[in-house]
């Protein structure tokens, strides 16, 4: 009987890097998700595929919330659209309680076809046109105002509509992290927010509700919160003093860290990223020192979406074929790359074979199927020899690819989600020409070719 | 192509490779050592591949690219020659 082939490979033996987190350099596969096969699943719906877990969702929503309750109990939990808006994904987290946090007209409409009522969705956002914020006044929205323009319409639209919006005032601020987001909203330190209250106060049409803010994205300080928080308390109590106006709320915005390591980041994301109970404890020791807080009972709202949703989210790709670089590298061509998985441009996502692999590794780049140079799934890492066929498991990558995918080239690909029993269901079918063309329009005399 | 560095090595059975010259040494896999020891023979590259398909379950083309990828490594660790 003859030998199992594996590529042949030489490497130079070395001392090599220290490693001091002792990560191991052994590549784990991987065969199911949520005890699903990977082949039966690529067998059934087709290569390359997303999958979701319902129970790890369901699990991590629970978790926070029940995290940031045990620091603070007036604490809420809302879905940020944006980081994953498939209905499906949606309305587990409706389901678990959590009201619509939307950041764009078509992100509201949504939320409202998802069956959820406009007095349960935080309006964010910098760009609400007026039709949008029409809509959201009328049916009770909460309003978060980015700009002296929004505040002007919303004034004006209230006088139209004979309605009193509830609003909040998009904040601004340094936290001690680096790059400050100065571009939503008011800016705490230097008055205009403080400013914007008074201007929105001395309109008269609107009722203040709440404050928020949006410190910045994947924040590895859990510190970060802590200034926001307690900034956010002293100008609530500020607003109190001065305008006798008690804010129902206090918005901390997203930004919580997942397991994924960045691009540029030495330590593994799962050992650098802080716990939610890091989060929760910063939050939680600003809210419990505020005067503010022990008068007033301001709820805390929450909109962190990808800490609930990437490490639900897999990718099952493809190897299309294999070639060998001029650096020694061995490239690997899948069939999904940057069009589909596009946070892979951010992270060092982990890629693993779907079955074990007899032999040694050797460094392989993976490609997706676009032709553009930039399309890296991950850069070399030591893999097992794969061929044509060959499946890997790309994670995490629930949070924003399912929103931030591009049609160039390819056709969006199956999404699939695995529910708590097991049974797997289809949530976004793949594409096809009919989805290319269905609004596209051909001039009279372009039709004959 | 000049092998005469490939026959200075010492070749354990278990794929571990020793340069007396240098003080260096390799791993290869049991392919890699495959072909290693039969380079060492003076075996023609075309012949290499008719043994390779014979020992391992691989078709020629398939491993003719690997072989390709294979001496290109070698070349690289100076270990062939043009």
């Amino acid at each position: 009987m003859k030998k199992n082939y594996t590529a042949p490979y030489i490497e130079r033996n070395s001392a090599g890097n220290l490693n001091k987190y002792a990560h191991t350099t052994v590549v784990r596969h991987q065969d199911s998700i949520d005890n699903v096969l990977i082949k039966d699943l690529i067998a059934e719906h087709g290569s390359p595929l997303f999958v979701f877990s319902e129970k790890q969702i369901r699990r991590a929503y629970r978790r926070l919330q029940d995290t940031i309750r045990i620091h603070y109990p007036l604490a809420d939990i809302t879905w940020s659209y944006k980081t994953n808006y498939l209905s499906a994904i949606c309305n587990i987290f409706h389901q678990e309680g959590a009201p619509a946090e939307v950041v764009s007209g078509m992100e509201y409409e949504l939320a409202r076809h998802n069956g959820i009522p406009g007095d349960n969705i935080y309006f964010n956002g910098p760009s609400k046109r007026r039709s949008d914020l029409s809509r959201a006044i009328s049916e009770g929205a909460f309003i978060h105002i980015d700009h002296l323009e929004e505040l002007y319409m919303i004034e004006k639209l209230a006088d139209e509509l004979g309605i009193t919006p509830r609003v909040a005032i998009r904040m601004n601020m340094d936290t001690g992290i680096s790059p400050l987001w100065t571009r939503f909203g008011f800016n705490y330190e230097n008055g205009e927010a403080y400013r914007t209250v008074q201007r929105l106060v001395s309109g008269g049409k609107m009722k203040l509700t709440g404050l928020h803010t949006h410190i910045g994205t994947f924040i590895l300080d859990p510190n970060a919160y802590y200034w926001a928080a307690q900034k956010m308390l002293v100008f609530a109590q500020t607003i109190k003093d001065s305008f006798n106006i008690v804010v129902d709320y206090i918005d901390l915005g997203g930004g919580f860290a997942s397991q994924n390591t960045l691009i540029d980041q030495y330590t593994p994301g799962e050992l650098s990223s802080p716990s939610f109970e890091q989060y929760a404890e910063a939050i939680g020791t600003a809210f419990n020192a505020s005067t503010f807080v022990k008068e007033h009972h301001p709820r805390l709202i929450l909109e962190t979406g990808r800490v609930l949703i990437d490490e639900a989210g897999y990718l099952i790709a493809s190897v299309l074929g294999k070639k060998n670089l001029p650096t020694g590298e061995r490239a690997v061509i899948l069939d999904a790359g940057v069009n589909v998985n596009i946070t892979a441009w951010w992270y060092k996502q982990r890629v693993v074979p779907t079955k074990p692999f007899p032999g040694s590794y050797q460094n392989t780049v993976f490609y997706g199927p676009l032709c553009m140079n930039i399309d890296v799934i991950r850069s070399a890492m030591p893999f097992p020899d794969l061929y044509y066929g060959d499946t890997v498991l790309i994670s995490p990558v629930g949070a924003y690819n399912v929103t931030q995918w591009m049609q160039f080239i390819e056709y969006r690909p199956n999404v699939c989600l695995i529910s708590e029993t097991g049974k797997v269901d289809i949530i976004r079918e793949k594409e096809d020409m009919s989805d290319m063309i269905a609004r596209e329009f051909i001039p009279e005399h372009l039709r004959r070719v | 192509m000049n092998t005469d560095q490939l026959m200075t090595l010492a070749v354990n059975k278990n794929g571990f490779i020793f340069d007396p010259e240098n003080g260096i040494s390799y791993t290869v896999n049991d392919t890699g050592l495959f072909i290693l020891r039969h380079l060492q023979k003076g075996v023609e590259q075309e012949e290499l591949l008719n043994l390779l398909t014979e020992e391992y379950e691989v078709s020629k083309e398939h491993v003719r690219s690997d072989m390709e990828h294979y001496m290109a490594m070698l070349k690289a660790l100076h270990l062939v020659e043009d």
